[in-house]
Order: structure tokens, then sequence, then C-alpha cells
């Protein structure tokens, strides 16, 4: 079986400056994988080569075996491959609901329909229905998402992100700004929804981390320096030396 | 569907509601079928003809505006070509006799505007934003000067004209009279602002709101934001084409004017005036811009300065347009507390109303001695005659203008507060606003 994403050499420079160097990583089906690293690693980079926001400079993305770099990210989603943002990035005007829907309806088939009423579309509406009640937001149906407090705007982003069905979820720092409290129900959310799909998140809250990755990589200056499981990245002396010492001091 | 998530979404309309909702457009077929009996006279025909078409050329603009957030400085184009098919058209079905009636003619101008929107979208629906305003503009000015160089297709300055009585009857109707043509612009406008309505209900209609509001991140949800322009420009070009035929018919003339820059900034006003965050603004707008232009050209040799100020007030304090206005009060009104701000309302208008008068005061003075200093002074704007020579005419117009506006100021900050405090009030009785 084939990796549900492989990074193969991959390289991304601005100018002459290499912000990602020589990537190679594997993450199979199912799995919970972690990337993490300090400030300005690579990490979101990372995400937007593997989404197709950005093309690598060189070398290659694949997904499930088929190579998806260079691809624009709506034909990327439409493979299969769902991504949140760090920076929450949703539909501002529009109510919760319609957000949810939006990003149900490709999925359904939909397109770009402009002959059926999207009221009546029974399968668009159970869905988008079960998602909202899975974010525990269905008291905020109706409320314009730009009005949402911080971590209701996190919880609609995850739900955006899963909304469509996608079997590979990319998590960019979904955790991040929010209180002890929001974060347990956050990693609780993000657990259940990712159940049975292969999860990338990239995260700096260890105890996050820890508790929800199978496998870990670390990004430092744009190079893997490790991957492995928890455990092996706890005992990992590069690795405490480039992020987990400084975080502990 | 489990009990849980059918909870989660919002209730389907009631067999009431859907038929409140029927019963609107079936009243305002009636309401249409009604009107020539009540205003009857030719000139009045001639209005509602004119509203009915800017009505469906201001919301097929909202099309790009309002549901997907393309500024365009170029919608006439579609307008305007719909118009010089739709002449051509009623000039060949005339002179070969074809069988086709004029009802179905506009049909003609929708196509030809789809065929255009088609053709000239694909690049500049790529970006939105200023490129698009921008390749907008520049395919505007390529087809208006087209117009007046391709004298055999366009007719040059003096456009192109035909005769729409010589087509295949319907119920013996040859649409000579005024009010045929208004039952024509009537009927065709209730059919494209219902199907137009219908755009904005379905998957393709909610992903231009999508794209309108975040096109970056409708890439991410399995959209290609360039196609959902796409497709939007093509329907606005459509409905555009379909305005624009009605025009032609109703003139029986189409001349370069229609695909012109003014024709394009025209409908700008008309849907920004009445609101783009409203399917019904543009209709608003149409019908208020309309009665706005003809009463105004009666009324001052400058109306359209007057209309450029409008236009300012409106982006400037009541970015909402008509219809946001509108909108905001509804919740005061459902609570009970608009009667508060009405008498800070009146108050507020005395001052504000003096210092429009000054300004209307200085304005037609000004345009009297810059525009035709050697005429006689004794002039007339709005309906007022007085000497724009007199200094005490002068006098009164600051005296309006700059006292009306130091009291109108204080009044507004008045409104301000009673306006806070009939929303705060509003807001306690669990109505948002």
């Amino acid at each position: 079986m084939s990796a549900a994403i492989e990074l193969r050499g991959v390289e991304k420079s601005f100018g002459n400056v290499a912000i990602i160097r020589n990537v190679n990583l594997s993450v199979a089906q199912g799995e919970r994988h972690a990337l993490i690293g300090p400030n300005g690693a690579g990490k979101s980079t990372t995400f937007n080569l593997i989404s197709g926001y950005m093309a690598p400079s060189s070398g290659s993305v694949l997904l499930r075996g088929q190579v998806i770099s260079g691809l624009p990210p709506y034909q990327i989603n439409r493979r299969g491959l769902s991504r949140s943002f760090q920076v929450t990035n949703v539909f501002a005007n529009m109510s919760v609901w319609e957000n949810l829907r939006c990003a149900v309806l490709w999925a359904t088939g939909h397109r770009y329909a402009f002959w059926k009423n999207i009221d009546n579309l029974p399968e668009v509406r159970d869905r988008t229905a079960q998602i909202l009640t899975d974010i525990n937001l269905t008291a905020r149906r109706d409320v314009p998402a730009g009005l949402l407090t911080y971590a209701e705007q996190r919880a609609l982003e995850i739900g955006i992100t899963v909304a469509g069905g996608a079997d590979v979820i990319l998590l960019d720092e979904p955790t991040a700004g929010m209180s002890h409290h929001e974060t347990e129900r956050a990693v609780a959310l993000i657990r259940r929804l990712t159940e049975g799909r292969t999860l990338m998140i990239v995260e700096h809250d260890m105890s996050v981390v820890f508790g929800l990755a199978d496998r870990i990589s670390v990004l430092v200056y744009g190079q893997i320096i490790a991957s492995g499981t928890p455990q092996e990245i706890r005992g990992n002396p590069k690795v405490k030396e480039a992020y987990l010492g400084e975080e502990a001091a | 569907m489990s009990e849980m998530t059918s909870s989660a979404a919002p209730p389907l309309p009631a067999p009431a509601e859907k038929l409140k909702f029927y019963s609107r457009w079936v009243a305002t077929a009636i309401v249409l079928l009604l009107l020539p009996k009540i205003f009857g006279s030719g000139g009045s025909l001639t209005t509602f003809s004119l509203i009915g078409i800017s009505i469906i050329f201001a919301l097929s603009y909202n099309i790009l505006l309002g549901q997907t957030g393309m500024l365009s400085f170029g919608h006439a184009v579609y307008y305007g070509l719909g118009g010089f098919l739709v002449i051509h058209a009623i000039n060949i079905i005339g002179a070969n006799k074809l069988p086709i009636p004029l009802p179905i003619v506009p049909l003609i101008g929708g196509l030809t505007g789809l065929f255009f929107a088609a053709l000239l979208g694909w690049v500049s629906t790529k970006r939105s934003g200023t490129a698009f305003a921008m390749i907008s503009l520049g395919v505007a000015e390529l087809i208006a000067s087209s117009a007046l160089i391709l004298r055999s297709f366009f007719g040059g300055e003096a456009g192109i004209s035909a005769n729409r009585t010589k087509l295949l009857r319907v119920f013996d109707w040859n649409f000579g009279p005024q009010i045929q043509i208004y039952y024509l612009v009537a009927a065709w406008t209730l059919i494209a602002v219902i199907a137009m309505y219908a755009l904005t209900r379905t998957p393709l209609g909610r992903m231009c709101n999508a794209v309108r509001d975040n096109p970056e991140r409708v890439q991410f949800v399995g959209y290609d934001p360039h196609v959902v322009r796409y497709l939007a420009f093509c329907f606005a070009g459509f409905f555009a084409g379909i305005a624009g035929g009605l025009a032609a018919i109703n003139f029986e003339i189409a001349n370069s004017a229609y695909l012109g820059a003014a024709q394009s900034g025209t409908v700008l006003f008309a849907t920004y005036i009445g609101g783009v965050g409203f399917f019904i603004g543009p209709i608003v707008g149409a019908i208020f811009v309309t009665f706005l232009s003809l009463g105004l050209s009666d009324l001052t040799p400058v109306w359209q300065l007057y209309f450029g100020l409008i236009f300012i007030a409106v982006v400037v304090f009541a970015p909402g347009g008509i219809t946001g206005l509108w909108m905001m009060h509804r919740p005061l009104l459902k609570a009970g507390t608009l009667p508060s701000v009405l008498p800070s309302y009146l108050i507020a208008l005395v001052p504000t109303l003096a210092m429009i008068a000054g300004l209307i005061l200085s304005i037609e003075t000004i345009v009297h001695f810059t525009v035709s200093p050697g005429d006689d002074s004794h002039i007339k704007a709005f309906g007022v005659s007085f000497d724009a020579a007199s200094p005490s005419i002068w006098a009164m117009a600051a005296i309006l203008l700059i006292g009306g506006f130091l009291v109108a100021r204080r009044t507004w900050t008045w409104v301000g507060h009673a306006w806070d405090h009939a929303t705060s009030t509003a807001r306690e009785k669990g109505i948002a606003a």
C-alpha cells in the first residue's frame, strides 16, 4: 500500500533563500502525523507545498502514490486532501451553516450547478447538519462566521476542512491561541473528526502533539532532523538540542 | 438521518411560508398587469418600461458586484451588444418575413450578451479586484471605440434603427403602442428577476458568495474561483444582453451610447445606490435612479452633477445603499423603538435641508457664471426662480450652506445618540441589530 502522503526531495526557495531543503517524508494511511519545529522552520510552508498553495522548486509530493505537486489547490482537494489554515480563513459574511455547506457542495457532486435549488439537496443538508453538530456550533448556525468567537472560528475552520470528506487532513496549528480548556475540547474534536483518516498536524503545544500523534517529524531550518514515534522523538538527542531542550529550559 | 442532525439543519420552509413566497411573485405580476390602468399616460408607460429595463440591467450587474465581488467598469458592453444584435435581428426578421415574433427577440440580445461575455470573460475573470476592474474598463473602451469605427455594423454616431412593428404578430399585437411595449418589458422583467433570484439559491450562486468573501479558501473546498467568476460573468452578460435588447426594442434604435462608459457608470450607480448587499437593492436603485434622472433633468441642466453628489453621499454615509438603510431600521421597527429616533430625524432634517438648499443655490449660481455668464441672470432651478447676480442671493446661499452645516452637525450627533439608544433597547428585547 502506498503512503497517504509522500514528499520526495522537496525543496522550496524564495529567491536565493531556501526555506525547505531536501525534505523526504512519508505518512502512512490512517496515521496521525505531527510536524513540529521552532518558529520559522518551514512547517506552514510544507503544508502549503502539500496542499498546492505553492509549488515546490524541486522534488515531488505524492498523494496515495500519485504526483500532486504542481496541481492547483482545488484539484488536490478533489483528490481527497483538505487543509486548514493557521490564521482563520473562513467566509466571514456568510453564516456558519453556509460556510459548512460550501465545503460540502463539491464532494456531494453538485459542482457548479445552477439548475438545482440548494435548499432542496437532502444529502447536502444532512452532511452539513452532521458537521455542524460535530463541531458543536448548532446554536450558532445562523451567525455570520465573522462574528464568532475565536475558539468558535477555529472549530468552524476544522469543520470546513473535514466537511468535504477528504481522507487526508492537514491541520495547521488548530489550537493556537486557545485556552487550556478550549485546547482540550479542540483535541477531542480533532480526534473524533479524523477517526479513520490520515492526519497531518502542525502544532506547538507539546501536550497536544504527544497525546495525539502516532508519529512525529521534527523540522528545523527547512530540514527534517528526526522522524519517529513520540518515544523515539522524546529520546532523540538531536531533537532535544534543537527544539525540546529550549522548551524544557 | 439521525434525530440530532435533523434538528441542526435550518427548518425547511413550512407550506404557509412557501405559499407566502409564491404569492409575493403573483402579487408582483398582478401589480405589473394593473399598473397601466392607474398610470396610463404615454409618459408614465415609457417611464415604467425604462425602469423595467434598468432593473434587469442593474440586477445583472449585481451578479458581478454584490454576489461575486467583481467591480466592473464595462458592463454596458454586453447590454449594448445585445441591443445592436436585436436591432439587426429585427431588421433581418422583418425583411425576410421570418416567423419569429417580437416577444422572443430579447432572447437574441441575451444570447449575444452571453456569447460575448463567454468570449471576453475568460481572461478578465482570472483575477478579481483591481485587475478585473482594469480589464473590464479596457474591454469597454475597446468595444465602444469599435462602435464608432465599424460603421457598417454599429452605424457610427447615428446608430442603427429598426421598425419593431413589422414582425410576426401574436394576439394581433404589432407592438407599436407603448402599452404593448410596457407589457413586453414587464413580462421580461418578471421572468429575469425570478431567474436571477433563483440563481442566487443554487450551488453556483452560493459559491459566488463564497468567492466574493474568500476566493483563496474556495480553492481548498474543491472549487476553482476562476470558473465560478467566469460563470457568474456569463450570467451577468446574458441578463445584461436581455436588458439591452429590450432597450433597443423600446427605442427602436441602438447607438454607441448603449455600450459607452456613461452607461456602464449609470448601472454601477443604480446598483450601488440601491444596495449591493441585498437581492432587492439593485431593483430599488434602478427605480430610484430612473426617476431621479428623469426628474432631475427637468429641474436643472447640471443634473449629472447632483447625481454624482448623491452617489458620493451614499458611498460615504450609507455604504449599504437605500436598502441597507431600510434593513438597519428593521430591527428597530420590530422592537418598537423606531418612534424614539423619528423626532431626532425630523429635527436633523430642517438644518440638513437648509444646508442642501444653500449648496444647490451655490452650485446653480456658479454654473450660471461659468457656463453662460452672458445670459440673463434670472435663472430657475428646481422650480425656483432667483437672480444669480444678486449679492443677497449669494449671502443667503452662504448662510444656508455654512449655518445649515454647523447646526446640522450638532443635530446629527443627536441622531447618533437616539440611534444608539434605540438599538441597545432593541438588543435588550432580544432583536439583533
